[in-house]
């Protein structure tokens, strides 16, 4: 069920000015949240399966780098990329388990505090609504943050210890950058997470409805921007501009897509020998690979694109968030 | 006298439907007003137009002399709101809530840690203080939810439905505590759907009835002007048969019913116990038991919606 909206005085809010700062109250709505998240349960079973899948992952990729050790320049980007059958490498997973970590954590939000009755307790307070939701907003990032960093670090350890050489600076540049964009994609699934919270009363709902949405972009995106593609640019007589322009649209089609941004940016950092990530899909980025490894500086740019996205992404659906609850009359 | 909170015109529409229909209200520092109707007569709503938690379809308020949409942080910090089933977060013990709120309201450590500890004991809550709230009584809570609130030191508190769910003896001592803070002069808006229950505590009273305020005034002044008094008196008497005529020559008995064979219930227009005594004894009866009722609030809101009637029906 969608929770209730008001009829309110033609914009009477928005046309007042408010007294005193939006974000009063801010930290201490920031550093109860962090205190809730790092002291549940919920929290433990997310580190839990995200710290097995790292030893996993880093375990069976250690074991085929060792061979490798000494020949290769960026050995410590191996440990995050290298898959062995049947598991995909560590960044596969992350794909798909960093929205998963985002949604458990922000599903509740608002719906949460509403359930529990503490809602106008708090908004009866002296702060306004922007501080509770940015401070909820941030205190999952920040949780988020650190379940990443944690994992970061004992992937680093990990590989330290079974390839026996510590990363490179530019290895380790790359690894940070990388940490960086991987937080910005759990980012929009925090944001999503939290505007299903507003929209939806009931906890339960508002977590199907994100998983719906990951799932979604998981799955059908992909297939989705294909037919449409075809649909849009016909291939008539088979000419290469025609299939090129096909590919094109098929692809800036798939990029509306959280995970191809986190997964095409990562590409280009984890594996520097990427030059390009033009109209070639990520599962032909083999044929991409032209040799020299590219400097720091142009990886980064060549996903700077899809970092900007992904920002992009959180904030629309953060002010979404933020315009319904505005709005949302509290009576719990 | 000093105005609390004024209000003018208040409306609420949801869509079509007038919640709160041009509402007027004043209250003034020092006393206890009770909002007072059925279950969905626009208390809630009212309130939350009150505190700025929904916005108003039309009219003004002042609280306090501020505007709560405009100045709803300087609102929020000087009034104390005790929502209808308040809730905690039951993990967290009662001082643990209490600290966030405090932390909300800008007090620092050392200043929120004094003034929880003195609410939370004057709440009688100082045994459970370092408990989850979890395992707290619904009493309990309501409790818990007065001690966050004075621990703001608030000019004016606005409770919705205070005594809603508690079991009667919870109730009583809720009142208790209500009539406690009025004698150390806070200002207190209360409502409840119970109007027998908390008219006691109300130095004034308005009925609500379909979003709109058909009555206003202290409870006895409302019971003059609708029932024409309102009090009842029992009286317990032997005596010869002219015991009854004598009672009902009382000056203010407006009705006499025999409930026994030596009983009877008198309606009158105030506490008239004395000259009632004084009739018993004239009549050469002896009088074995004399009790007063004050005029309840029931029978008024009744009574009005009676009359409401019967004249619609004469019109
Ligand atoms: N969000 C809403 N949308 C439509 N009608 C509502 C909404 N909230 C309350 N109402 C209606 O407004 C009326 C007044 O509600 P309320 O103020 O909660 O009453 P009370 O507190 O006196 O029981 C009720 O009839 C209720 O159904
Ligand atoms: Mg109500």
């Amino acid at each position: 069920m969608l929770a209730q909206r008001s009829t309110p005085a033609s914009g009477a809010a928005a046309a007042t000015r408010r007294e005193g700062s939006p974000w009063t109250g801010l930290w201490a709505v920031v550093s109860k949240e962090m205190a809730d998240y790092l002291s549940s349960t919920r929290m433990l079973i997310l580190e839990l399966i995200t710290v097995l899948t790292a030893a996993g992952t880093v375990f069976t990729a250690t074991a085929q780098l060792r061979e490798t050790v000494g020949q290769d320049r960026f050995l410590f980007l191996r440990l995050f990329t290298t898959s062995q059958e049947p598991l995909p490498a560590f960044v596969g997973f992350l794909v798909f388990l960093v929205p998963i970590i985002a949604i458990a954590l922000a599903f509740d939000a608002v719906n949460g505090e509403l359930n529990a009755r503490t809602m106008s307790r708090l908004l009866a307070q002296p702060i306004y609504r922007d501080a509770l939701l940015l401070g909820k907003f941030l205190a999952s990032l920040f949780t988020l943050a650190l379940v990443l960093t944690t994992i970061w670090l004992l992937i680093a350890g990990l590989g330290l210890l079974r390839l026996g050489v510590p990363p490179g600076g530019e290895e380790t540049a790359r690894l940070l950058w990388f940490l960086l964009l991987t937080i910005a994609y759990g980012a929009v699934w925090l944001a999503l997470g939290m505007l299903a919270s507003i929209l939806f009363r009931q906890p339960a709902t508002a977590a199907m409805a994100a998983l719906a949405t990951w799932l979604f972009f998981t799955v059908f995106w992909g297939i989705i921007a294909g037919i449409l593609a075809q649909i849009l640019r016909p291939v008539r007589i088979g000419l290469p501009a025609e299939l090129l322009a096909q590919a094109q649209l098929e692809q800036a089609l798939s990029r509306l897509s959280p995970n191809v941004l986190y997964t095409e940016a990562t590409i280009a950092l984890l594996r520097p020998e990427v030059r390009s990530l033009g109209f070639v899909l990520p599962s032909q980025l083999q044929g991409a690979i032209l040799g020299a490894p590219l400097p720091l500086g142009e990886s980064i740019m060549l996903g700077w694109p899809h970092m900007v996205g992904l920002i992009a992404g959180t904030l629309l659906l953060f002010a979404l968030g933020y315009v319904l609850f505005q709005r949302q009359e509290i009576r719990a | 006298m000093d105005i609390v909170l004024e209000a003018r015109g208040l409306t609420k529409r949801y869509g079509d439907f007038v919640a709160v229909d041009r509402l007027d209200l004043t209250i003034r520092r020092g006393e206890v007003f009770g909002l007072l109707g059925p279950n969905g007569a626009g208390k809630t709503t009212t309130i939350l137009m009150l505190l700025g938690l929904t916005e108003p379809s039309a009219g003004s308020v002042q609280v306090l002399g501020l505007d709560p949409a405009r100045q709803p942080l300087s609102v929020k910090a000087r009034v104390g709101y005790l929502p209808d089933q308040v809730g905690f977060y039951d993990t967290l013990s009662a001082r643990e809530n209490l600290a966030y709120i405090a932390r909300l309201n800008g007090l620092n450590r050392k200043e929120a840690g004094a003034r929880i500890e003195a609410a939370l004991t004057k709440m009688g809550l100082e045994e459970v203080m370092d408990k989850a709230v979890g395992a707290f009584s619904r009493g309990m809570r309501q409790r818990l939810g007065l001690a966050e609130i004075l621990m703001k030191h608030p000019e004016l508190i606005i409770m919705d439905e205070p005594t809603l769910g508690l079991d009667p003896e919870a109730a009583r001592e809720f009142l208790e505590i209500i009539r406690d803070l009025r004698s150390e002069g806070i200002t207190i808006m209360l409502s409840s759907h119970l109007l027998h229950q908390v008219q006691a505590v109300c130095d004034r009273v308005g009925l609500f009835s379909k979003g709109k305020m058909v009555l206003e005034g202290p409870v006895d002044v409302l019971a003059r002007e609708v029932l024409g008094g309102g009090y009842h008196i029992t009286v317990e008497a032997e005596g010869d048969a002219g015991l009854e005529a004598a009672l009902s020559e009382v000056e203010g008995v407006q009705r006499v019913q025999r409930a026994g064979p030596n009983r009877f219930v008198l309606e009158t227009t105030g506490d008239l116990r004395p000259a009632v005594a004084r009739a018993v004894v004239e009549a050469g009866g002896q009088l074995l038991a004399l009790a007063s009722e004050a005029p309840n609030l029931e029978e008024v809101y009744a009574r009005y919606f009676q009359k409401e009637a019967n004249h619609a029906r004469a019109a």
